[in-house]
């Protein structure tokens, strides 16, 4: 039909509206949907996974809400789920081949407060293997093509996710962010993605990476749109001891805009090393946006912002070393058999992992081992500590921070897989907000001259999501910038 | 060797390299005094987390042999760990 195209470039809260005008229904919401990847994903290569029985059976029981009157927001929308969270009978892989054909026998948290809100879900998105990456280069099945240059990567680790929302694939996608996961490939696709406190949503049925910093959270194409999102897979559950009972209302003043608020630039951030003078001109002019719209611009400083990659590499490795120990051929999907059970773990390990997470599995035990723990694990977790109070201080003296999200925009496929560091630094900006455990957002704030969009990010003090999101909303109203789906002709 | 990873000739020159650069940089964690800093054991303020001692349904046993590789009796199968005696 042909408001197939258009169906693929709406809002939730556009979709919602017209779902319950009956200008079409849930069912074909899903088909143009279909269609839509049908005629790109063979280019964006966002999916690794269609799930063609659930999206069926969710779509119906969707008309049906509305044909009864059901108000919900997240009725009949279309989703797509990052290859890391578990969906009962849904092959789940964490972009690993350790785990080929691991079907989980149960749904995590996150995604079933969805499910139970009315999304339907389309299938299941690329990422770096075990979310150890910042390009989605590391899948072991395939890289993912940004959708605004097919030649560069769409970023990572979430990068299918983020691609599909910026390909119009889907009109939302669930990622995680352990060091910028989520925000870092919204930046380089274009889109909204936020990371919610630690401690936010449940990470159960989580594939765990590093337990102390992972977050699940949205990918859309409006901040209203993550908030709506947010606000129905947060909350307290049971299943994970970490998730807190604390209550934010992320809709109440979310339209209340800046005027009087008081918003931190980091001069780390703002000058941070390798950023790309095209990047810092869309901040500058984000920063002078809110500005007009009557924030009050202030200097602030995170002074150990050059020891956070540091701490990080030890943290989150360490963390990872002991996650997948448990991969050892017995339990999941993949086995490769030796001659007793030594041989056949290792074996396993070594076809089953790739070249990233065999790095860090190496590089984490040798900081938990024995004579080098005092060195390197319990020093970072000191470090920590200070990085944290630099925000604390720092939040003393503004209700937000914003910076740009990533140094750059979207680099060639290729680029950097050969020098680890250089891929770890694409996430300098964004992993102080994990090892400090605050809410994270990023938008859009324009395009470069080579049409690349560059993100902006805005960081709240712990708990305060209403804030960040606040923040954000108020510069797409001042800015005019909106998350626009890729033409991809 | 703990990790497991069943390193092949050629990869402990391929990974010594890559890992002394990330260490090299990851070493400027020294120059910083943390003798008076507690580390962060977590990061978010949460007191002990305890719920009712009540049981609930679990997975029963086909469902969680579904994914092993092998299976035996109800059992995940394994290489043998000791020598017949």
């Amino acid at each position: 039909m042909s408001e197939s195209a258009n169906l693929t470039e709406l809002t939730i809260k556009e979709t919602a509206r017209l779902l319950r005008l009956r200008s079409f229904s849930a069912a074909e919401l899903v088909t143009a949907h279909v269609e839509q990847i049908e005629r790109v994903d063979n280019r964006v290569k966002a999916f690794l996974r269609f799930t063609p029985e659930l999206w069926e059976k969710q779509a119906e029981e969707a008309d049906r809400r509305i044909s009864r009157g059901d108000l919900g927001p997240l009725v009949g929308i279309p989703m797509a789920v990052k290859d890391v969270l578990c969906v009962r009978g849904v092959e789940t892989t964490a972009g690993s081949r350790i785990l080929s054909g691991f079907k989980p026998p149960y749904t995590g948290t996150a995604v079933s407060r969805l499910f139970a809100a009315g999304a339907v879900m389309l299938g299941v998105t690329n990422c770096d293997e075990f979310a150890m990456g910042s390009s989605t280069e590391n899948s072991a099945y395939h890289p993912t093509h940004n959708p605004w240059d097919l030649d560069r990567v769409p970023g990572g680790s979430s990068g299918g996710s983020a691609a599909a929302v910026a390909a119009g694939e889907a009109m939302i996608a669930l990622g995680t962010d352990t060091g910028g996961s989520i925000r870092q490939p919204a930046a380089l696709c274009g889109v909204v993605g936020m990371k919610p406190t630690y401690g936010r949503v449940s990470r159960y049925g989580l594939i765990a990476f590093a337990s102390s910093l992972d977050q699940i959270g949205p990918f859309t194409r409006s901040v209203e749109d993550a908030a709506i999102v947010l606000d129905a897979m947060a909350g307290h559950d049971p299943l994970d001891a970490t998730s807190s009972t604390r209550q934010n209302d992320v809709l109440r003043d979310f339209d209340a805009g800046v005027k009087g608020m008081r918003l931190g630039v980091p001069r780390e951030y703002y000058d941070v090393e390798g950023i790309e003078p095209a990047v810092k001109a869309a901040i500058d002019a984000a920063i002078k946006s809110l500005r007009d719209a009557g924030a009050e611009i202030v200097d602030v400083t995170l002074p150990h912002t050059d020891y956070g990659l540091a701490a990080y590499y030890i943290i989150a490795p360490a963390e990872c070393s002991s996650n997948l120990a448990r991969f050892d051929g017995v339990r999941y999907g993949f086995n490769q058999d030796g001659q007793n059970i030594t041989e056949s773990c290792e074996r396993t390990r070594r076809k089953g992992f790739g070249t990233e997470v065999r790095r860090r599995v190496m590089l984490g035990t040798y900081a938990l081992s024995s004579g080098y723990y005092d060195a390197y694990y319990l020093k970072a977790q000191k470090v920590r500590t200070l990085i944290k109070r630099d925000f604390d201080a720092a939040f003393e003296k503004c209700d937000a921070i914003i910076s740009a999200t990533s140094p750059t925009v979207a680099f060639p496929i290729g680029a950097k897989t050969q020098d680890p560091l250089s891929m770890y630094l694409c996430d300098v900006l964004t992993l102080g907000g994990n090892l400090a455990g605050l809410p994270g957002i990023s938008l859009p704030c324009g395009m470069t001259d080579e049409v690349l969009p560059v993100g902006l990010q805005v960081l709240a003090p712990q708990w305060r999501e209403d804030v960040g999101l606040r923040v954000a909303r108020a510069y797409e109203v001042a800015s005019g910038v909106k998350a626009g789906v890729a033409p991809l002709v | 060797m703990l990790a497991r990873i069943g390193l092949e000739p050629g990869d402990v020159e391929f990974y010594a390299e890559q890992l002394s650069g990330i260490l090299a940089h990851i070493d400027r964690l020294k120059e910083l005094d943390t003798e008076a800093i507690p580390p962060t054991a977590q990061v978010v303020e949460v007191a002990n987390t305890l719920r009712d001692d009540v049981p609930r349904p679990g997975l029963s046993q086909e469902e969680a042999l579904a994914n092993a590789p092998a299976a035996v009796d109800g059992f995940f199968r394994v290489p043998a760990i000791q020598e017949e005696a």
